[in-house]
This record gives C-alpha cells, structure tokens and sequence, in this order.
C-alpha cells in the first residue's frame, strides 16, 4: 500500500480548486464586467419595430377630408442578418437583376449600418407585398413594416397640403435625431408647417425573435412596448369645390389665385398654376415624379400664391387713395384733368382713356384706373409739405404700404412665403445717388409698377382690408386642431388677433368701395357681372420685363357685407379684365351663389380652353419632349449600327423669369425666343417712364 | 446473501442526493430549451417527441440500472474488470469497423432503434480495469515497467477512439494521469507531459520568434529564482537549459516541420480549427485545394464552433448577476445557440440564472468533487481508492472542459457536461461510473482485490 502518497490528494484538491476558480474568473469577467453581451443578446433576439402612427388628416370648411392615409408596405432589410437569402426569389419578385440587388444592399449598408433596419423597396402594391408575404421565409433579414400613405380623394390643393418624404440628414440632425433615415416628414405646404400636429408619436414594438429571424411574439408581454398615438386632425377654411375650381380655371397659365373670407382671414381657396395632382407625390410616385417636377421650367413645385412678385399695377390704387384720403390731401370730389397722359414729369405716363372727364372724380378715376389720376395723387403723397422732404415723405408712404401688408410676410401658416417687395429709400439712394431722387423718378408706384411687387396673398388681403373698412385677420388655413394643446394655441393666436390697419376713416374707405363698385357698373370690369350680387373689384394690368402683361384682378362680394375676398393673378396674358377678371367673378359667383348660372359659364368654357403658357415655356417642352424622340431614335438605331451620335442636352436651368423678376435671364437657353419675348430684359428696371395705362 | 435492510447500509445518500440533483436540473434545463409557451407539458414524456422527455426516460432507465448496481456485489467489479475492459475494447472497435457513421465520426453502435457509444461506456471499464492493475501488489509506479502498462491501459481506448474521430472524447483518458500520479507516478512526468500539451498549444497560437523569446524570458526568471539551489543541486541548472532547449525546439522546429511538411492541408486546417484559430495557407494552390474541401463537406465545421462560442458566451453573458429567470432566456430559448441541449448546456444555466446561479450549479460538481476524493481516501482497499480517484478524474475532465469551451477559455471539442448534458450514452455513462463508486463505497471496510 503505497500510503506515503496520502500528501498528494492536497495536490488534487489543489488542482480541483485552481480550476473552479479559473471558471469563476471567467464568469466573473463575461457576466459582471463585461457589459456588451447583454447588449448583443438584446440585438441576437430583440427585434425593435416603430409602430408609424397615421399622419393627422387635413379636414375643409364643411368637415371634409381633402387628404386621407392609405396603408401601404415597405421591404426593410437588415443587411446583417441576410446570410442564406434567396437572391433569386426577391430579385424575380421584384423584377430586378443581382447587380441591383447589390446595389441596394451596398445602398442600405451606407445609409443605415449593417444593424439597423433600411428600406429595401418601398411602397410595395398590394399584389407585390403578398407574393413577399409568402415567401418571408425564404428571405432572412428582409421584412415588411406596414406604414400609412397619403392619398388625396379630390386630387386638388396640392400646394396648400405640400407633401410628404423621407428625412434627410440636416432634418434628422436638426430633429435632434428624433427622426430616423427613412422616416417620412412633411416637407411643405400644411404638412410642414404643423409637422408636429400631424406626425403624432411614434410607438415602439419590442419583440422576440429566434436565429432564424422568425419572430416569436412580443417582448416581456409588451411592457416595455409603448403605443404609438395618431397625429392630430386639421380644419381648415379651404372650401375644396372652390378650389377645384380655382385650379381649373388656372389650366394651362401661369398665375396664382387666392380667396379669403375676409371676416375671418381663413383662406377659402390657394391656387398656383402650373399645379399637380398630389397624389403623384405621394407614396412610391413621389420617386418618380419629383425630380422631373423640381426640373421643370415652369416650375410646377413653386408656389406663386404665397411666393409669385408680381408688379400690382393698377390695382395697386385704390391703395394709392385711400393714403392720400387719409393724408387729407385730397377729398372723395377731387378731379384731374387728364385727356390721356401725365405729362408733368417730362416723359409722358400714357392713360388707356383720353376722354373728358374720365378722372372727374375718386369713384371715376378708379371705375376708368386713370394712370394720371393716380400719378398725380401718388405725387402728393410722396411731396407733401407735411413731411419736408421726397425721403420723409416716402417713408410716410411706405409705412402706410407696410401697414396694408405690402412687403412684409404676412405670417401665413405656409413655410416659405414671399414678402415682394416696396423698395426701401436705400434703394433709390443706390440708384440715384443719395437725396438726388423726386417724386418724378418713382412716378410709376403710384400705378403699382416700379419696384414695387406684391404677392397674389398680399393682394387678396388688401382686398380683404378694404372689404372689411380698415381691419383684417393674418390669412390662415387652419381654424382649428383637433384636441388643440396649448402650445396649438399660442400658435393659432396671431391667426386669431384682429389686426387693425392705421385709422383711417370710414368715410375714405367708403368712397373706394363706392369706386371699385363702379369699376363693376360702368368701369374696366363692367361687362363681368355675378347674377344677384353686387361686387366691388379692381383691373390690373401689369407691365413687367418678362413678356406680355400680366393680367390681374382683385375683388371682393358681396359690396354690403363682404365674404369673400379674390385676387389673380395669370402671368403674361394681357388686359386684367380679360383672363383675371372672369376667373375672379367665378369663384365668387361659385362660393355666393353656389352654383355657376348658364351665362356664366361661357366665360367658364372660355377661361378653362384658353392656353396662356408663355412661349419660352413651350419651347423648352418643345426641345426637352424633341430631345427624348431623338433618344429614342437613337437607342433605334443603335441596335444594328454604332453611331456615336452627340446628344444635346440642353443646359438645365431652373431659373423662371416670372418668379424672380430681379434675376437677369443669361440667355443661355432658348436664346432666340427669349430675347424675342423679353425685349426690356436688359434695360434698366427704374427706366419704366413710359409705362402707360 | 443479503436482505433488505442491508442493501442501503453504507450508502452515501449524499452522492445520490447530488446525483439527483444534477440530473433534474439536466431535465430541467432540456426542457427550458425547448418548451414553447402554451404547449402540454407532459405529452412529449409520454410520447418521446421532444428532447426531454427522452431524457426523463433515460432518467428512469438510469435509476433502475442504479438499483441494480447498488445490488450488486462488490467482489463483482473486482473479478470482472479485466474482463469488462476487453469487452469494452472489442465493442469500440467493433463501432469502428462495422459501425454507423454520425456526423463524420464511427463511434456508434445501432442496435434496433438504440445507439449506443461505447467510447462512452468504455470510460467505466477503463477506470475499473486501471484500479484492477494499480491495486495489484506488484504494481509500483517509481518502476518504469508499471508505467508504461498504466499508461498502456488508459491510452489504448484513446488510440481506437481517436481513429473512430472522436478527438474530444480520447482526450478524457488522459485524465488518467492524475490518478497514477496519486498513486506514485513522479510528478515529474506529469509536469512535463502537461507542459508539453502547453507548448503545443502554444505553438499552434503564436509565431514561434514570440515563443522563442518568451521562452528564453520564462528560463532566466526561473534561473534568478531558483539560484540559491544550485549549490545544492548541481544539475538543476541543466535541467532549466534543457527544458528550455526542448521547448524551443519543438516550437520552432518541430512543430511547423510538421505542420508544414508532413501533414495534409485538411489535417491542418483541424489542428488549427481545435484551438479556433482560422488556418490560411500561404501557398496559393493549397489555398485553393483547401477551400474547395471545405466547401465540399466539413466546410462550416470550423466557422461554425468560431460562431457557436460567440454565441455561448452572449448567452451566459448576458446573464447578469442574477440571470434572466426560468424560461426567460431570450437566446437560450430561440435557438441561437447551437448544440445547446448537448454540449452547451450550460448556456442556459448562465443565461437563465446569471453568475450567482452559476455559482451555486458548479458548487455542486464541486461538492461532488471533493465528497469523491473524501471518498477515495476513507477506502481500505486501493482497488476501490483507485477507481474512486479514477471518477473523480473523468469528472474534473469534463466539467472543466465543458465549461471551458462554452465560456471561451478551451476549444470546442465536443464533451457532454456529465450528468446534466442531453444524451443517453453520457448518462448513462455517468451513472454506472458514480454507482459503482457508491457501491464499493458502501464496502469500504472490506479489502477487494
């Protein structure tokens, strides 16, 4: 018995112990210290999913939804997790080869990391999202994450409602990441302005899933879930069969109309034409279409109703008098001897009438919109004695021009609105040299031209002032959200403020309105009548360095107890009554009387057929839709012999002279029908002595 | 001979009570693995259809075959232990020659419906038969003759297992040493065998410049420790620069003579694979003849034990302090882990029970441990002290290798956690060898030969 090796069973012991104590260590180390695998488990078996809560519908006057979800799927990957993918199954389904599916991959991977979801296709119809549905178990890694798209039941006020699409960087970053690659966010019009509103709160899904990325049923039964919350409803004041009106009659011009109710500021209708059925940006459209939209020359995107400068021209003057009524430099009875044009500065301001007696009065000058009427009482108001000097005197004016909303934003609950412009005496000291400028120089503002532009909202909302005798609310869409915080207050409450408009008496107002009903009986707009309501209104039309004359009218009815205040604008079509005017009287004639009467709709037929694109646009249609036919041809011939065969692509320009009337057009493209129709391009702007009316 | 009343005399009720213990939690964390919310319980018992009522069945098979074994004599294991180990020789090779093949390695024997591993079971007759020769009087372990017959027993198993491809399990068989060395083997021998595994591993790892240098590090620190002896012991100074001479040798000469000369690119590519390292060959040709083979048949084998200990160590990882709960484990639960109702059993424990539950589980093998040696030494006959230090040895072996290889420190090479892994051959197994010991424990005062 070779009991002398007793000592050794210490040794075992020993051995036995180190080793439990390495394991100890070990575990000591893997659960303790190291925190990164409860981590990784998390990522292993935790699928998280964002729960989209439907976008806030927008709602018209009469509680009708102009703009409603649809749900629709998107394929997310997660590129991580697609080892032992069906290639060939996804790339048949969705009708693309292996190297696009790289693509998206390497795509997805850049975007959003290899661990963390990307959207794959978005959008899938109804038939592709079965078919995927079908063979989810065949696809490792991919999945389909529901989501509510937008859909536009009266496919109309596509610029009032914006769109809708998918965040990019400086959003997320401004967001504060709140908002992830992929999320939809609105990016103008209403969507943008009340993204907060409508967005609602994101909920998110934890759930359980096993190594082949099947999911296994929620997380801890859901407790750490949190539920996603519906965004907000929207009422607004837009009245949707007005503004499918407003829209058809702005078929094929370039313009921008806009009606307020002038009682409460809420605006009934916003169009800007060219516009485009929403719907086409919305959902997987949006893709297609947008970037062909924001390339257009005539600018389909843009919103001319809030951002359109267009020189108010004439009516501009029932502006001009009611400063000098005010000012007491004239009274209701004041006459000029006008037989056709306002020589008194040298160069003579031409006047459309020349007969006697046409300018005899206030209320006649505005029914006739005798130019050197309004010359003459502009001139008044810039040299009046009371203010010692031109620069004084001016900025008297201009502050009663501020004070109408000329030249400031207005504060519309749109992103991005305009505030044109009333040039500052800086200005004229620039052009002029500083204190070397009279009231002769800027003789042409006091018929709405010159330098000063105004937007088709600042015109409707000095109708609605003068509608209103002195008073206005800032114009708005939104009257109301559903469930309003009091956040959504403060917000809503300068849309809720009464804003009064200096003190001007009633008495000047009165004999404006008088005057611009007389435009309707006996003046320039005489022949454009509403069955059963009287209206007040007022021509213009707008010299501009662009091309024809931009055709122009604003107006209000009924004259006792206005409801509704328009104004339009359609670019380069001529006399204001003759485009502007009807389309005017139509949408008041819809909104009061409801109905368009059967001698009205001649003028309907004959708005609605006419094509008022200004040539330069048609041509650039011409040369884009002429280059594709070429391609076309080309890839034709291609097939049975190689000809290298230059392609012209003309130079992309996204410049729009009717949008921005202080940018010299380069004459670069369409050189010839440009410098055709833009005879004043490049002549001095201030040189506008010779605009006539 | 015996009546009732004696059959549990001398029991140690402790051994079964840890025995029970570990094989509930065994059937326990089976379950845990594989149980969906909703589903009947007890069905799956009933009509086998699931991994843990396999194993409750294997659990009773078990615990009649214990009675069995606690009614047996003790002279028996005694009188037939040479016998046994030849039986259990002739039915390895019988798995290796005309057994079925499973998963790449012949170590099954298919009887009807049964399968059975007798690598497994010949573990038992390895041990009884080790106990058989050391308890003889001649036997004396500072004699090299006694030696090599000793190392002859435990490794001639570990050869046949080792051709029926089963690396893992031969391994086990040099736990053997432990034993011998309890028994006289100079400790000398097991020092330098284990330093040479050490060195082999070692060399497998890193290049053999760094070794080499740390090699010369390691000799001159023992040599600055160690200096006041060598007045005494002339030679010890040699040894030192021997030892280090023979380390780097093999490190820098032998080994990548070997790898690189003598073996085949797929025998490479397994060596390397064994101690989860990816093995690239520099030779263009050979890379490409070796990813075609891996493409062929084996070709995961290697990524997939890299991928199934990342997975373990998530799972005990992220356990916590406190574990996730019973049937809570989120990566243990959903399959992440693969073989893990076998060989990563542990997983759950880890994960479900987190770091104090892990505690308390290893406190019972360790219990087991330490009670077996407690044993081991109470004995009067060497025979059964032997056999004793023999489970012990298998035990240690297993538990450390298992646990080892789920929590990252060893390579996975396929060996069941003892009584708690899936698997009716390992339990099986486990069982004889612990009742045996319970048995001739119970006998402790009689001398067996």
């Amino acid at each position: 018995m070779p009991e002398f090796n007793q000592s050794r069973k210490r040794v075992i012991q020993l051995i036995f112990f180190v080793v439990f104590l390495i394991i100890i260590g070990q575990l000591f180390n893997l659960q303790i210290i190291s925190r990164k695998y409860a981590k990784l488990a998390e990522d292993n078996a935790i699928a998280k999913k964002i729960d989209y809560p439907s976008r806030g519908i927008i709602y018209d006057r009469k509680a009708r939804a102009i703009l409603d979800n649809v749900a629709r799927f998107d394929l997310v990957v997660t590129p991580f997790q697609i080892k032992g993918v069906d290639t060939a199954v996804l790339c048949h389904l969705l009708n693309i080869d292996t190297a696009e599916f790289n693509k998206r991959m390497v795509t997805a991977i850049i975007k959003n990391g290899r661990y963390r979801p990307s959207i794959f296709e978005p959008f899938l119809s109804a038939r592709l999202q079965a078919q995927l549905d079908e063979n989810m178990y065949k696809l490792p890694g991919f999945d389909l994450s529901e989501r509510p798209v937008r859909s536009y039941p009266y496919k109309a006020a596509a610029h009032i409602l914006g769109y809708v699409a998918e965040v990019d960087t400086s959003i997320i970053r401004k967001s504060g990441y709140y908002y992830q690659m992929g999320d939809l966010v609105g990016r103008s019009g209403l969507e943008k302005s009340y993204e907060k509103v409508l967005m609602g709160q994101r909920g998110i899904k934890y759930l359980i899933k096993d190594n082949k990325n099947r999911i296994q049923g929620s997380f801890e039964k859901g407790v750490f879930d949190t539920a996603s919350e519906a965004g907000r409803n929207l009422y607004s004041s837009v009245d949707i069969e007005l503004q499918q009106l407003a829209e058809k009659l702005l078929t094929n011009k370039i313009g921008g109309i806009v009606a307020i109710n002038p009682k409460t500021g809420g605006i009934l209708a916003m169009a800007s034409g060219p516009t485009y059925d929403p719907n086409d940006l919305a959902g997987a459209a949006f893709r297609k279409n947008w970037g062909r939209m924001a390339l257009d020359t005539a600018r389909p995107l843009y919103n001319r109703a809030i951002k359109g400068q267009y020189p108010p021209g004439s009516t501009f003057k029932p502006l001009g008098a009611l400063i000098a009524l005010d000012e007491g430099l004239i009274t209701p009875s004041y006459g000029y001897p006008c037989n056709g044009a306002y020589y008194a500065c040298g160069r003579p301001v031409k006047c459309e009438h020349a007969g006697h007696g046409h300018a005899a009065s206030l209320r006649t000058a505005l029914a006739n919109s005798c130019n050197s009427y309004f010359s003459s009482i502009f001139r008044m108001a810039i040299d009046n004695p009371a203010y010692h000097n031109t620069i004084k005197g001016y900025l008297k004016w201009k502050e009663y021009m501020n004070a109408f909303g000329m030249g400031v934003r207005l504060g519309v609950d749109l992103p991005s609105e305009d505030h044109a412009s009333v040039p500052d005496t800086s200005t004229y000291n620039r052009d002029f040299r500083f204190g070397r400028w009279n009231s002769c120089n800027i003789l042409t503002l006091g018929i709405g031209q010159d330098r000063m532009t105004a937007t088709p909202l600042q015109m409707a909302n000095v109708m609605s002032i003068i509608a209103n005798k002195g008073y206005y609310y800032v114009p708005h869409f939104v009257d109301s959200i559903e469930n309003e915080t009091p956040a959504d207050t403060v917000f809503l409450a300068k849309y809720r403020q009464k804003h009064t408009v200096t003190n001007i008496s009633d008495e000047a107002y009165q004999a404006v309105l008088e005057g611009m009903h007389d435009v309707t009986v006996y003046g320039t707009a005489s022949f454009l009548k509403i069955p059963g309501v009287e209206y007040c209104a007022k021509t213009g039309t707008a010299q501009n360095p662009h091309g024809k004359n931009h055709s122009i009218f604003t107006c209000f009815a009924p004259r006792d107890n206005p409801k509704i205040a328009v104004s339009v604008v359609v670019e380069n079509a001529g006399y204001g009554a003759t485009w502007a005017g009807p389309i005017g009287t139509l949408l008041m004639e819809k909104f009061i009387n409801d109905t368009i009467s059967a001698q009205s709709m001649a003028n309907f037929e004959r708005v609605t057929k006419a094509d008022l694109i200004p040539a330069a646009i048609k041509h650039w249609y011409y040369v884009k839709d002429s280059i594709r036919q070429a391609k076309l041809v080309v890839k034709e011939v291609n097939v049975d012999t190689v000809i290298e065969q230059p392609v012209v692509v003309p130079k992309k320009t996204t410049f729009d002279p009717e949008a921005e009337p202080n940018r010299k057009d380069t004459g670069e493209i369409n050189l010839e029908k440009n410098s055709m129709l833009l005879p004043d391009d490049k002549k001095n702007k201030s040189d506008s002595s010779k605009h006539e009316k | 001979m015996r009546n009732s009343n004696t059959i549990s005399k001398g029991i140690d009720w402790s051994m079964v009570l840890l025995y029970a213990a570990l094989v509930t939690i065994g059937v326990l964390m089976i379950f845990a693995n594989e149980y969906k919310e909703g589903e009947n319980i007890f069905d799956p018992v009933l009509n086998q259809s699931r991994d843990y009522g396999k194993q409750a069945l294997w659990v009773g098979i078990c615990s009649v075959l214990a009675i069995f074994i606690l009614l047996t004599d003790s002279k028996f294991f005694t009188a037939t232990a040479n016998l046994l180990y030849g039986f259990g020789i002739m039915l390895c090779l019988a798995a290796l020659f005309v057994g079925s093949e499973v998963k790449g390695s012949k170590s099954w024997l298919v009887l009807g419906g049964f399968r059975l591993q007798p690598s497994e079971l010949s573990k038992v007759f390895t041990c009884l038969a080790l106990a058989k020769y050391i308890s003889r009087q001649e036997t004396n372990f500072s004699k090299i003759h006694s030696q090599i017959i000793g190392a002859a027993i435990s490794l001639l198993p570990a050869v046949i297992t080792i051709a029926q491809n089963e690396t893992g399990l031969a391994l086990v068989y040099f736990s053997f040493f432990l034993v011998m060395y309890r028994e006289g083997l100079p400790p000398f021998i097991l020092i330098a065998g284990a330093s040479i595994a050490v060195i082999l591993i070692l060399s497998l790892i890193f290049s053999p410049q760094t070794l080499f240098i740390a090699y010369a590090a390691i000799a001159i620190l023992v040599i600055f420790f160690t200096r006041k002896m060598f007045k005494r012991n002339r030679f010890l100074l040699w040894i030192i620069v021997a030892g280090w001479a023979v380390a780097s040798i093999i490190s820098s000469l032998a080994i990548p003579y070997l790898i690189n000369n003598v073996m085949k690119p797929y025998q490479r590519d397994r060596i390397y694979s064994l101690v989860g390292k990816p093995y690239v060959p520099q030779d263009p040709v050979e890379r490409a003849e070796l990813e075609k083979l891996k493409s062929k048949s084996r070709g995961k084998s290697q990524n997939q034990s890299e991928y199934n200990v990342i997975q373990s160590k998530i799972a005990i990882g992220s356990g916590g302090l406190l574990g996730k709960g019973y049937l809570k484990g989120t990566q243990t639960r959903y399959d992440f882990v693969p073989e893990q109702r076998t060989d990563f059993i542990f997983c759950t424990i880890g994960e479900g029970f987190g770091f104090v539950g892990s505690i308390v589980f290893l406190s019972l093998y360790a219990v087991l441990l330490f009670r077996t040696i407690v044993i081991a030494e109470r004995q009067r006959s060497t025979f059964s002290r032997v056999y004793a230090y023999g489970v012990a040895s298998i035990f240690l072996f297993h538990i450390t290798i298992n646990i080892c290889m789920t929590i990252g420190l060893a390579p996975v090479i396929g060996i069941p956690l003892p009584l708690v892994s899936y698997g009716g051959s390992s339990l099986l197994t486990f069982t004889i060898l612990l009742f045996i010991l319970i048995r001739l424990d119970a006998d402790r005062q009689m001398i067996l030969r």
